[in-house]
C-alpha cells in the first residue's frame, strides 16, 4: 500500500514534467494544427545553455530566468524565420521541417556540448527526504515549479488581453485581423512561450534522468501520449493528460510490464487514444448552430 | 458630403481568376452605401478588397491615405470595421470574449463605456454574455458581429450581408439598428445586400455590381425607381 502510494506520487512529478511538454505541443498544434516534433530536442538545447551559464558562476535561479529568457527568444525566431514562410505550405512540408529541426537541434547540441552524458545541478539540494521520505527535495521542488508556471500560463491565456488575443489568433485568424491582432506576432509570441514551458521542464527533469542530447526523447512522446489522452486541442486537458500518463507509466512499469518496457506504455495509450476516443477525454466538442 | 473612402479603377483576383474588373466607388462621410448585385457578382470580394484580404491593382483611399496593399489589421486599425461573410464569429470563445476582441485596438476604460452603448442596440448580447458565442442563433451572431465591429470605434462600418440565413422579422431587427446607429453616430456604413429592398430602404448612395465591373450608380432613390434593377434585383 505505502509502495502504490509512492508509485503513485512519484508518477504525478513526472507527470508534471509531461504536463509542460504536453501544454507546450498542444500551444502550437492549436495555432498551426501541427505537432512539433522539435519541442523536446529545443528543451534539451535549453537545458544545455542552463548548465553551461550555471558553470559560468551564474546563480541557478539566474541562469533560470535568463534560460527561459534565451528559450523564449529562440523559440519566437523560429517561428519567424521558418515557420512564417512555411504558412501555406502543404502539411508534409511542415512536418518535414520540424522533423529538420529535430535533427538538427540534436546534432548541433552534440556538437557544442558532447554526447557524454552529464550531470544537472538540482536548487533544492537539502538531502534530507519529505513527506516522510515518500518525495525527495527535488521531487517536490519541481512539481512546485512546474504547477507554478501551469498556474501562471493559465492566468495569462484566461484573463489578459494579449492572452485572449493569443486563443483568438489561433483559432480564427482571419477574424482576428479584422478586429487589429497581429496574427503573426502572436503565432511568434506562441512559439516563444512554447519553448520556454519545454525550458523549465528540461531545466527540472534534467536532475533526475541526467542531461545528454537524446534526454527528452522519451519525454515527448510521453507528453504527446498525454496531450492525445486528454485532447490535443484542449489545454487543460492536455496537463490533466500528462499528470495521468505520468501515473500510468509508473503504476504500469512497477506493477505489470517492468521498467524496461515502461515507454511502450506510451505508445501503447497513444494508439489506444487514437481507436477508441480519437478526441482525447477532454478533446473540444464545438457547438455550433447554422 | 466629403468622401471617406474612394475606389479608383480597383482589380482584384483569387489567384488566376479575376474576380474585379477595375471597379470605381465611393462612401460618404456619415453616410450610408449599398453595393447591390446578384451572387458571384463581386461584392464580398469588393469589401476584401478595401480590408486588403484579397490581392489587389488600382487605388483605393481612406480618410486622405491610401489603404491599399496594407496589410488587413493595420486597416482595421485605421479605422474600418468589416462584419465578414459568415459573420466571422469566435466559436470557441464567449460572447464577452467576443466582445473584448473587437475592443482590441482600444484601452480598456474605453471599453467598458463603449460595451453600454452596443448592449443598448444589442440588449440580448448582455443575456448572452457568458455564453460559448458559437451557441448564439444566427441572428444573435449576427448582432454579436455587429457590436464587435462597433467596439473598433470605426470611421467606416462594411456589412457584408447582414441579412444572410436570418427570419425576416429578424432581418428587419437588424436592418433598424443599422439605421439607427448610422443617425445616432454618424456611423458612415458600406453595406453588401442581396436583398435590396431592405439596402436601398436605409442607403443615400447606392451601385450595382454585375460580373465585377460597376453597371449603375447613383442616389438610392434612382435605383430604387429603375426599371432595370426593379424588375432583375427588387422583384416587382
Amino acid at each position: 500500500m505505502i509502495g502504490l502510494l509512492h508509485q503513485i506520487l512519484s508518477g504525478l512529478v513526472t507527470g508534471g514534467i509531461y504536463a509542460s511538454v504536453a501544454l507546450a505541443l498542444v500551444m502550437i498544434y492549436q495555432s498551426t494544427h501541427h505537432v512539433n516534433f522539435a519541442q523536446g530536442e529545443m528543451a534539451t538545447f535549453s537545458t544545455y545553455i542552463a548548465l553551461a551559464l550555471i558553470e559560468a558562476g551564474l546563480p541557478y535561479w539566474g541562469a533560470f530566468l535568463a534560460t527561459v529568457m534565451i528559450s523564449f527568444v529562440m523559440g519566437a525566431v523560429i517561428q519567424i524565420v521558418l515557420m512564417r514562410p512555411m504558412a501555406n505550405a502543404p502539411v508534409l512540408s511542415s512536418v518535414g521541417v520540424f522533423i529538420g529541426l529535430l535533427l538538427v537541434f540534436n546534432s548541433i547540441t552534440g556538437w557544442i556540448f558532447s554526447y557524454t552524458i552529464k550531470s544537472f545541478p538540482s536548487p533544492f539540494e537539502a538531502s534530507r527526504p519529505l513527506l516522510g521520505g515518500f518525495l525527495s527535495p527535488h521531487e517536490l521542488g519541481a512539481t512546485v515549479v512546474t504547477l507554478a508556471v501551469l498556474v501562471a500560463v493559465y492566468l495569462f491565456f484566461r484573463h489578459t488581453k494579449l492572452g485572449l488575443a493569443m486563443r483568438a489568433a489561433a483559432f480564427n485568424p482571419v477574424s482576428s485581423r479584422l478586429v487589429g491582432i497581429r496574427v503573426g506576432h502572436m503565432l511568434a509570441l506562441g512559439w516563444g512561450l512554447a519553448a520556454a514551458l519545454g525550458a523549465v521542464a528540461g531545466m527540472m527533469i534534467a536532475p533526475v534522468v541526467f542531461l545528454d542530447p537524446n534526454m527528452m526523447a522519451g519525454i515527448l512522446l510521453y507528453a504527446f501520449a498525454g496531450a492525445l489522452l486528454g485532447g490535443i486541442d484542449n489545454p487543460a486537458g492536455a496537463v490533466i493528460g500528462g499528470f495521468a500518463v505520468g501515473v500510468i507509466e509508473n503504476l504500469g512499469g512497477a506493477y505489470v510490464v517492468g521498467t524496461e518496457l515502461k515507454l511502450s506504455l506510451a505508445l501503447f495509450t497513444i494508439v489506444a487514444v487514437l481507436v477508441f476516443r480519437p478526441n482525447g477525454l477532454f478533446g473540444r466538442v464545438l457547438v455550433t448552430r447554422v | 458630403m466629403p468622401k471617406l473612402l474612394e475606389a479608383i479603377g480597383v482589380h482584384a483576383a483569387y489567384g488566376a481568376s479575376k474576380v474585379l474588373h477595375g471597379i470605381d466607388f465611393m462612401v460618404e462621410e456619415g453616410g450610408v452605401t449599398c453595393l447591390l448585385g446578384a451572387n458571384g457578382a463581386g461584392k464580398t470580394t469588393t469589401l476584401r478588397a478595401i480590408s486588403g484580404m484579397v490581392r489587389t491593382s488600382g487605388e483605393i483611399h481612406f480618410a486622405g491615405a491610401r489603404i491599399d496593399g496594407r496589410a488587413t489589421e493595420d486597416i482595421a486599425r485605421a479605422g474600418i470595421a468589416h462584419v465578414p461573410d459568415g459573420r466571422g464569429t469566435f466559436m470557441e470563445l464567449t460572447v464577452e470574449e467576443n466582445l473584448r476582441l473587437g475592443a482590441y485596438t482600444r484601452p480598456d476604460r474605453a471599453f467598458r463605456d463603449d460595451l453600454a452603448h452596443v448592449f443598448d442596440y444589442f440588449p440580448r448580447l448582455q443575456q448572452r454574455l457568458h455564453q460559448q458565442a458559437g451557441t448564439l442563433s444566427g441572428g444573435e451572431q449576427q448582432m454579436l458581429a455587429i457590436g464587435r465591429a462597433l467596439l473598433l470605434r470605426p470611421r467606416l462600418l462594411l456589412l457584408d450581408e447582414p441579412s444572410f440565413g436570418l427570419a425576416p422579422l429578424i432581418v428587419e431587427e437588424v436592418f433598424d439598428i443599422l439605421h439607427r446607429i448610422n443617425r445616432e453616430q454618424r456611423m458612415s456604413i458600406l453595406v453588401v445586400e442581396q436583398n435590396a429592398n431592405l439596402a436601398l430602404a436605409i442607403s443615400e448612395r447606392a451601385y450595382l455590381l454585375e460580373t465585377g465591373r460597376m453597371v449603375m450608380a447613383g442616389s438610392a432613390a434612382d435605383l430604387a425607381s429603375n426599371e432595370a434593377v426593379r424588375r432583375s434585383y427588387l422583384g416587382f
